[in-house]
């Protein structure tokens, strides 16, 4: 199942460093993200974006409000106003991400 | 118990301005806030008040105060509406002299006051190091501006001073909001609990729309009524720091526990350390309670002391970007398209072009997370950038994307190209002591 069905994200950006929130729908799916989105697995979905060598993915997880928030350093590569990506402020990769393959756990 | 209302009118510079009049009109607010500065947009700033030393502040601020001017100040029946806005950038007092400008054209009768104390680029030191690396020295006249985010306490001095108007430069954007917020309830500089939910009203409020259904959409997943007539946002709050947030009845957009989220987590790194000029601010136990339709409370933000050093935004000149594209059409658009991808680095190569750095993608296919999808599209558009240290160079980059007219692959059409200025923008601490915020009236 595709993350888009669970969950919804906003991406931010400070300097050269994005953030993706990730947010579930319902209170019930928010421990499957937090067992499947790891900070290793958002690296891995952004592999061919981050930069070799940058500090790597961090997460934070915010149960309140059933999200989790990724870091990503360098992903924008020169930020904003160096950057010569379309979308130099990354706002389109919260949407990417959603995209992720989820594995649902077996109906007993 | 007193009940202070805070409307949010923009969320960047080129914002929408209806919606602030709305809040204007509608609102019932005490306070309405125009947030338009983004990290760089002080730079630009500053070379446009460099080519007119009278200008240098928002290009929006006089057709945005002349549209909601006539709603501030006392008025029968009405709270007393303040304006509190980061619109001056790089120029606050020639940004406040041409709103007194306004307001006397309107017959208005009101006190502007200019927060300045940001702009730094005199106290900093050559040696200073950038969090690039560079130090500033090395950018020798490439340096543009140094601003410093200043806090609540300029905004605090001005309404002291019984402004109806408060014009800032760079001020954190969670700052123009907490400010009123102290003023009237009285908190404390360091009420760190207080102010940290001060903060949170601020930080949901300071992007405006994005908070009330703007940036939200996704058809079938999250619905938002009424988009096109989105209202923005406004903060009922009480004396603890404790808030709803909703809009004004009848505009469009939304205002629920999943716009409030986004906007939550938005530009934020670690929840439990948000750092402001003001406070630390907790945002990691944050929940929300909808109340009823389009009215949320927000609750459970905390705060700690403040940092001890303030942020300072850079600005410099780092050479020029080129920029061309081309579309192509129907079968085979994709290979047509690689091919004039490959034609047009190859022609950039063979002519010596100096370029920093290329990127070359297909619009459609790879152009924003890299490529995947294997089916082809209806159409594609390629895309060359390059930052080249000369604007000669630079604009070289797009005559060869334009040149693909009768030099490439055959059927590309709508050829664009552009040439922009870098503007780049790196960060520096300053200790507090070394900046030094004030008003003139």
């Amino acid at each position: 199942m595709k993350l888009h069905t669970l969950a919804h994200s906003r991406t931010g950006d400070k300097g050269d460093t994005s953030n993706i929130s990730i947010i579930a729908y319902r209170a019930e799916d928010y421990p499957l993200l937090c067992e499947q989105l790891t900070a290793e697995r958002v690296a891995a979905f952004f592999a061919g974006l981050l930069e070799p060598g940058a500090a790597p993915v961090r997460r934070y997880e915010l149960p309140n409000v059933q999200a989790l928030n990724f870091v990503l350093p360098g992903i924008l590569r020169g930020g904003v106003t160096r950057s010569l990506a379309l979308d130099a402020h990354g706002k389109c990769l919260g949407s990417a991400l959603l995209d992720l393959d989820l594995d649902l756990p077996t109906p007993n | 118990m007193k009940t202070l209302r805070i409307g949010s009118g923009a969320g960047y510079s080129g914002d929408r301005i209806e919606p602030a009049v709305e809040l204007a009109e509608q609102g019932d607010l005490d306070y309405l806030v125009f947030e338009c500065l983004a990290e760089r947009t002080i730079a630009l700033a500053q070379q446009a008040r460099i080519s007119d030393p009278q200008g240098g502040y928002d290009p929006l601020l006089s057709e945005r105060m002349r549209r909601v001017l006539p709603f501030v100040g006392e008025h029968e029946g009405r709270r007393r509406l303040r304006v509190i806005t980061n619109m001056g950038a790089a120029n606050p007092v020639s940004a406040a002299r041409e709103v007194r400008r306004i307001a006397s054209e309107l017959g208005l009768a009101l006190k502007v006051v200019a927060v300045v104390g940001d702009d730094v680029l005199d106290v900093l030191r050559p040696e200073q190091v950038l969090d690039n690396g560079q130090t500033l020295g090395s950018l020798g006249a490439r340096l543009i501006s140094a601003n410093a985010y200043l806090g609540v306490d300029g905004i605090l001095d001005a309404l002291r001073a019984e402004a109806d108007v408060v014009i800032t430069g760079r001020v954190a954007d969670p700052s123009l909001f907490l400010a009123p917020q102290m003023f009237e309830f009285g908190w404390a500089a360091h009420d760190w609990p207080r102010l940290g939910r001060g903060t949170l009203v601020g930080h949901l409020l300071e992007c405006a729309g994005q908070v009330s259904g703007g940036y939200f959409a996704d058809p079938g997943f999250k619905d938002v009524d009424d988009l096109a007539r989105l209202g923005f946002p406004l903060a009922e709050i009480d004396a603890e720091g404790n808030a709803v947030i909703t809009k004004v009845s009848g505009s469009g957009g939304r205002v629920s526990r999943a716009t409030c989220a986004e906007q939550l987590i938005y530009e934020v790194h670690d929840p439990a350390a948000y750092l402001t000029p003001d406070v630390t601010a907790d945002f990691s136990h944050v929940s929300f309670v909808e109340e009823s339709v389009d009215r949320v409370r927000a609750q459970g933000a905390a705060g700690r002391a403040r940092p001890e050093r303030l942020k300072v935004s850079v600005g410099y000149l780092d050479g020029w970007i080129g920029e061309g594209q081309m579309s192509y059409g129907g079968p085979g658009a994709v290979a047509r398209a690689q091919l004039a991808r490959e034609v047009v680095l190859k022609r950039l190569e063979l002519m010596g072009v100096k370029m920093q750095d290329v990127r070359a993608e297909l619009i459609g296919m790879d152009s924003l997370h890299g490529p995947r999808s294997s089916v082809e599209p209806w159409e594609v558009r390629l895309r060359v950038a390059a930052r080249c240290e000369e604007r000669s160079e630079a604009v070289r980059v797009g005559n060869e994307v334009e040149t693909l007219y009768t030099n490439g692959p055959s059927g590309g059409g709508g050829a664009s190209k552009s040439v922009r200025q870098v503007v780049a923008v790196a960060s520096l601490l300053l200790p507090r002591d070394a900046v030094n915020p004030r008003i003139e009236a």
